[in-house]
C-alpha cells in the first residue's frame, strides 16, 4: 500500500509538470492581454503601454517566463498579480474562506441530502416519493445554475426581500446575529448549487442502489434473517458507494475551484471568480496559479478515491 | 483654521466650486452618517490610482488620495485638493510664457497617518509617476512635464518642457492623485510592480482604508486627519465590487441595498422603466466627450496584401472615394439608434461632432451638414453621381471594385443591434455588410488581429473620450501617429488618414495659448473630420451612468473626473 502510494506520487510529478507547460502555454499563446483593460483609452500612451508591458516581464519570450515561474513555485512562491501588484498566495487566501463557505457547504448539503433521496427512491421506487424525488433530481441538473440563480434572486432578493443577493465578504461570524446573516446571505448561493448536487448524487446512489438490490448477496443477507435496515445499509449501501465516492472525489477540486457562475451571479469573492476576472483581465500568474493548484488536487483527489476504494471494497488491494 | 480660511478663498477663487455642498455640509457634522454602500459591477484590484488599470481602481483609490485640485463641469479646476488656490495666467500662478506652474498648497494638512503633507510629497510623486520604470499608467500625464520641484514647503512648481496650453496637465484631475513620499520611498522604478503600499495607501483624502480585498471589497473608515473638521459625513464605506450591471441596477433601484450604483451599462428598455418606477434611487447622468463612432479605414485591408495588408500608405479600394464615405455617412441613421438602444438621452444622445465637449468647443457647423442627416435618397443620389452602379444583386459596384463592407466592433448587445440597424439602412443604398464580433479584450489589443489597432476590417465602431484640453485627442488623427507594423500597432491613427491641414491644426493646438483661439482650432478640427468623413461620430454617450439614493446628498458628477471627485462634500 505505501509503496503504491509513493510509486502514484512519483508518477504524478512528470504528469503535473506537462500539464502546467500545457496551461502555460495556452494562456501564452491566447488572446488575452492584461493591456487590454486599457482598452482604446487614449490616455494610455503606447508607449506606457510598452513599460507596463515590461515591468509585467511580458517582453520576454513565454518559455522562459514559465520556467521562472515553475521554478519560482516550487520554492512556494505564486507570483505577484498583474493586476493588485500582491501575492497570488494572499489572493486565493483571501478567497478560498468564501468559496468553502458556499460551495463546500453546497457539497456537503448535496451528500448529506443527496444519499438518502437516492436510496430511498431505490428501496421504495415507483412510489410517490421516487416520482418526486426523480422529478426533482431531473429539474436539479438540468436547469442551468445561472438561471436558477437569477429566478432565486427575484423572487427571494426583490420581490420577497427575504436575502440579500449582495455576498458580504467582510462580514465576521462572531455571535448568534453575524451567524444568521451569514446564513441568510449565503443561503441563496448554497441552495442553487446545493439542488444540482443533490440531483447528481441522487440519481448515481438510486441507480447503483437499484443495481445491486435484485442480487444473489442480498438475498443470502435476506435469508440469514438479517434486518432489513441492516441489509441496506451494511451491504446494498456500502457496495453502490464505490461510483459514488469517485463522484464526489471528483468534486472535491471543484470545491476548490469554486463554482465560477454561481459566484458571479450572487458576487461571492470566491476562487472560480478570481479565476474568471483574471482571465478576463489577462492576469496570467493568477490563472496559471489557479489551474495549476486545481491540477494538484485533481491527481491527489484520484489517489485518495483509489485509496478509498479498498477500503469500500476488501476485493481491491494495491500493491 | 488656516484650512477653512484657505478653503473659502479657493471657493471664491473658482465660482464653479464646491458651493453647494459647503452649504450643506455646514449643517453636517463627521461621522454623523452610517456606512456608506457604493457598488461597482467592476471590482477594485489595486488602490493607487498611478498603478490604476480602470475607473474601477481609480474610482476607488479617490477616497483615500487626491490631487491638487479637481476638473469641474466646465473643464477648469476646482480647488477641492490639495491646493489652497488655483493658480492662473491673472493670479501670477502661471508664467506668461505658459512654462512653469506654481501650485501654492493648502498648510496644515495631514496624512491619514498624521505626519504633515508638504510639497516633497508633490515632488516625490513626480518622481514615481514618471519614471518610466515605475510603468505607470498614468505617465501620460507627465509627457513634456520637464520637473516639479519644492519651492518651500507650501508650494510646488510644475515646469514645462515647452509652452504648455494645457498647464493643468500634471496634478490635476484622476489622474493627478498625490502619493505620500514616505510610503512609497521604496516603491521606486522597478519595485514599483510589486509594492505593499499599492494595497493600503495612506492618503489625505476624506476616507482611509481599512480592509482592502483585491477583486472583491475595500472598506474604509472615515480619516480623522482629514482637513475639514465637518467632513467627511459617513463613518465608513463599503466599496464592493463584481457581479453584472443589471443586478446592481436593481440593486439601486428595486432594493435600495446600495447608496450608489456605477456605471448601470444596461439597456435602455430595461433600465429606463427600473429608473422611473424606483422609489429608492435616481439615475444620475453627466455628459462629456465620450462619443461612440464608426471610424473609416483609409488603408487596404485585403489579406491578399500579405504584409502590406493595411498598412500606411496602402489605398482603400472604395474609401478612398469621398463620395463613397460621404454616402455612408448619410446612410447612417444615428436618432434610431439613439431613441431604441440608449433610451434617448437616457445613456446617450444623437451626435454629428466628435468633439462635443468642453461646451466652447463644441461645433455648431456639423447640423447643417448633408452628411448629418440620414437621408437614403441622398446618399443613394451620391453614389450614382460618382458612377457606383447597382449590380443584379443590389450591391454597387465600379469595374472590379464592389462596395462589400466588413463591419467589426466588440461583443455586446448594444453594439451588436447598432451593427444591424446600420446594415440595414447601408444595404438600402448598396453597399454589402458583412458583421463581425470580437470580444472586448481582444478588440482592444494592439497584438491582435482581429484588434481595432490593426482595424483589417472596412470599418469598425466603439468609444473613445478626451481630456478637457482636446490637443492629445486630435493627436490620434495626425499622419505622424499613424497605425502599422512599423510601431506594432501602437499609434493612435488606426484609420491610417493623412491629412496636412488636419495635421495643421492640431500643430497650432499645441502652440496657442489663446483660449479662444484654441476653441476655434478645436472646432476646425473637429469640421475637418466629420465632414471629410473620417469618422461618423453617432452618440455622445453619457459619462457616468449611475443610480444613487435619494436619500444621498452631494453627488454631482463632473464628465472630466472621477465620480468620487467630492466624495467629502457626499451626505445624507
Amino acid at each position: 500500500m505505501g509503496r503504491y502510494v509513493v510509486r502514484r506520487l512519483l508518477v504524478s510529478i512528470p504528469t503535473l509538470i506537462v500539464i502546467s507547460f500545457v496551461i502555460y502555454a495556452i494562456l501564452a499563446l491566447a488572446p488575452i492581454d492584461p493591456l487590454s483593460q486599457f482598452g482604446a483609452d487614449p490616455r494610455i500612451p503606447p508607449e506606457a503601454r510598452e513599460n507596463i508591458r515590461r515591468a509585467l516581464g511580458l517582453d520576454q519570450p513565454w518559455p522562459i517566463r514559465y520556467v521562472k515561474w515553475m521554478t519560482a513555485m516550487f520554492t512556494g512562491n505564486f507570483g505577484v498579480s498583474f493586476m493588485s501588484h500582491s501575492p497570488v498566495s494572499e489572493l486565493i487566501k483571501q478567497r478560498l474562506p468564501n468559496t468553502l463557505a458556499v460551495v463546500g457547504v453546497a457539497e456537503l448539503v448535496g451528500i448529506a441530502i443527496g444519499i438518502p433521496i437516492g436510496m430511498i427512491s431505490a428501496i421504495k421506487r415507483y412510489s410517490i416519493f421516487d416520482h418526486v424525488g426523480t422529478t426533482f433530481a431531473f429539474m436539479g441538473f438540468s436547469v442551468p445554475t445561472f438561471f436558477t440563480g437569477l429566478l432565486l434572486i427575484i423572487l427571494f432578493g426583490i420581490k420577497l426581500r427575504w436575502f440579500p443577493f449582495i455576498y458580504d465578504s467582510t462580514l465576521q461570524i462572531h455571535d448568534l446575529n453575524s451567524l444568521t446573516q451569514q446564513i441568510r446571505q449565503s443561503i441563496m448561493p448554497i441552495t442553487v448549487l446545493g439542488l444540482f448536487n443533490v440531483a447528481t448524487i441522487a440519481r448515481y446512489v438510486r441507480a447503483e442502489m437499484l443495481e445491486h438490490l435484485p442480487l444473489d448477496y442480498v438475498r443470502t443477507a435476506r435469508g440469514k434473517g438479517l434486518r432489513e435496515r441492516f441489509v441496506v445499509l451494511r451491504h446494498v449501501l456500502r457496495n453502490s458507494l464505490i461510483p459514488v465516492v469517485t463522484l464526489v472525489a471528483l468534486g472535491i477540486p471543484a470545491v476548490f475551484a469554486g463554482a465560477i457562475v454561481t459566484e458571479q451571479v450572487f458576487r461571492v469573492p470566491g476562487i472560480g471568480d478570481l479565476l474568471v476576472n483574471s482571465i478576463g483581465t489577462g492576469d496570467i500568474p493568477v490563472v496559471a496559479t489557479v489551474v495549476f493548484i486545481f491540477a494538484v488536487l485533481v491527481v491527489l483527489v484520484n489517489l485518495v478515491a483509489d485509496l478509498l476504494y479498498a477500503v469500500l471494497d476488501p476485493r481491491i488491494r494495491y500493491t | 483654521m488656516t484650512a477653512v480660511l484657505a478653503l473659502a478663498a479657493c471657493t471664491q477663487q473658482t465660482p464653479a466650486g464646491a458651493s453647494p455642498s459647503a452649504a450643506a455640509s455646514a449643517a453636517a457634522k463627521r461621522g454623523a452618517g452610517g456606512d456608506l454602500k457604493i457598488l461597482y459591477w467592476q471590482a477594485p484590484t489595486i488602490l493607487n490610482r498611478h498603478q490604476a488599470t480602470g475607473t474601477k481602481d481609480a474610482d476607488a483609490s479617490r477616497l483615500i488620495t487626491e490631487p491638487l485640485a479637481s476638473f469641474g463641469k466646465d473643464g477648469l479646476p476646482v480647488a477641492n485638493g490639495l491646493a489652497a488656490e488655483i493658480p492662473t495666467a491673472a493670479n501670477g500662478g502661471v508664467s506668461a510664457d505658459f512654462t512653469t506652474v506654481t501650485w501654492k498648497l493648502r498648510t496644515g494638512v495631514k496624512w491619514s497617518d498624521g505626519t504633515p503633507f508638504t510639497a516633497d510629497d508633490v515632488v516625490a510623486t513626480f518622481t514615481y509617476q514618471c519614471d518610466e520604470k515605475s510603468a505607470a499608467s498614468t505617465i501620460d500625464r507627465c509627457e513634456g512635464v520637464k520637473s516639479v520641484t519644492a519651492k518651500d514647503a507650501n508650494t510646488a512648481v510644475v515646469t514645462y518642457k515647452e509652452p504648455q496650453p494645457f498647464y493643468y496637465q500634471w496634478g490635476v484631475g484622476d489622474a493627478g492623485t498625490i502619493l505620500q513620499k514616505a510610503q512609497y520611498a521604496n516603491c521606486l522604478g522597478a519595485k514599483a510592480k510589486d509594492c505593499a503600499a499599492d494595497q493600503k495607501p495612506i492618503g489625505t483624502g476624506p476616507y482611509k482604508v481599512r480592509e482592502f480585498k483585491a477583486g472583491d471589497v475595500v472598506t474604509y473608515d472615515l480619516n480623522e486627519n482629514f482637513r475639514d473638521p465637518n467632513k467627511p459625513f459617513f463613518k465608513s464605506v463599503t466599496f464592493k465590487g463584481g457581479g453584472d450591471a443589471t443586478s446592481a441596477a436593481r440593486a439601486a433601484f428595486q432594493t435600495g441595498d446600495v447608496d450608489y450604483a456605477w456605471n448601470l451599462q444596461v439597456e435602455a428598455t430595461v433600465l429606463k422603466p427600473m429608473a422611473q418606477q424606483s422609489s429608492t434611487a435616481t439615475l444620475t447622468t453627466v455628459y462629456g466627450s465620450s462619443v461612440e463612432r464608426i471610424l473609416i479605414n483609409f488603408s487596404n485591408p485585403d489579406p491578399a496584401l500579405g504584409d502590406n495588408r493595411g498598412e500606411p500608405g496602402t489605398k482603400h479600394p472604395f474609401f478612398s472615394d469621398k463620395a463613397v464615405r460621404r454616402a455612408l455617412a448619410m446612410a447612417t441613421d444615428r436618432n434610431s439608434v439613439a431613441e431604441q438602444l440608449y433610451g434617448g438621452g437616457l445613456s446617450g444622445k444623437a451626435s454629428c461632432n466628435i468633439l462635443t465637449a468642453p461646451e466652447p468647443m463644441n461645433s455648431k457647423n456639423t447640423d447643417g451638414l448633408d452628411i448629418c442627416k440620414f437621408d437614403l435618397n441622398a446618399a443613394n443620389a451620391e453614389l450614382d453621381k460618382a458612377g457606383w452602379v447597382k449590380g443584379s444583386d443590389g450591391v454597387r459596384a465600379k469595374g472590379p471594385v464592389k462596395l462589400k463592407i466588413l463591419y467589426q466592433t466588440t461583443v455586446n448587445p448594444v453594439r451588436q443591434k447598432t451593427q444591424d440597424i446600420m446594415k440595414a439602412n447601408w444595404e438600402k443604398v448598396g453597399f454589402q455588410v458583412e458583421l463581425k464580433s470580437v470580444p472586448a479584450g481582444t478588440f482592444f489589443t494592439n497584438t491582435s488581429p482581429d484588434g481595432a489597432n490593426h482595424f483589417w476590417s472596412d470599418v469598425e465602431m466603439f468609444t473613445n473620450s478626451g481630456d478637457p484640453d482636446p490637443t492629445s485627442y486630435f493627436v490620434g488623427w495626425t499622419t505622424k501617429q499613424m497605425t502599422g507594423k512599423a510601431n506594432n500597432w501602437q499609434f493612435g491613427n488606426y484609420h491610417r488618414y493623412s491629412n496636412p491641414d488636419l495635421d495643421a491644426v492640431v500643430d497650432s493646438l499645441r502652440k496657442e495659448t489663446d483660449q479662444k483661439k484654441r476653441n476655434d482650432l478645436a472646432i476646425k478640427a473637429n469640421d475637418i473630420l466629420v465632414s471629410d468623413v473620417v469618422v461618423i461620430p453617432l452618440i455622445n454617450r453619457t459619462f457616468a451612468t449611475s443610480g444613487v439614493s435619494k436619500s444621498l446628498k452631494g453627488v454631482d458628477p463632473t464628465p472630466w473626473d472621477s465620480e468620487m471627485w467630492n466624495i467629502a462634500d457626499w451626505t445624507k
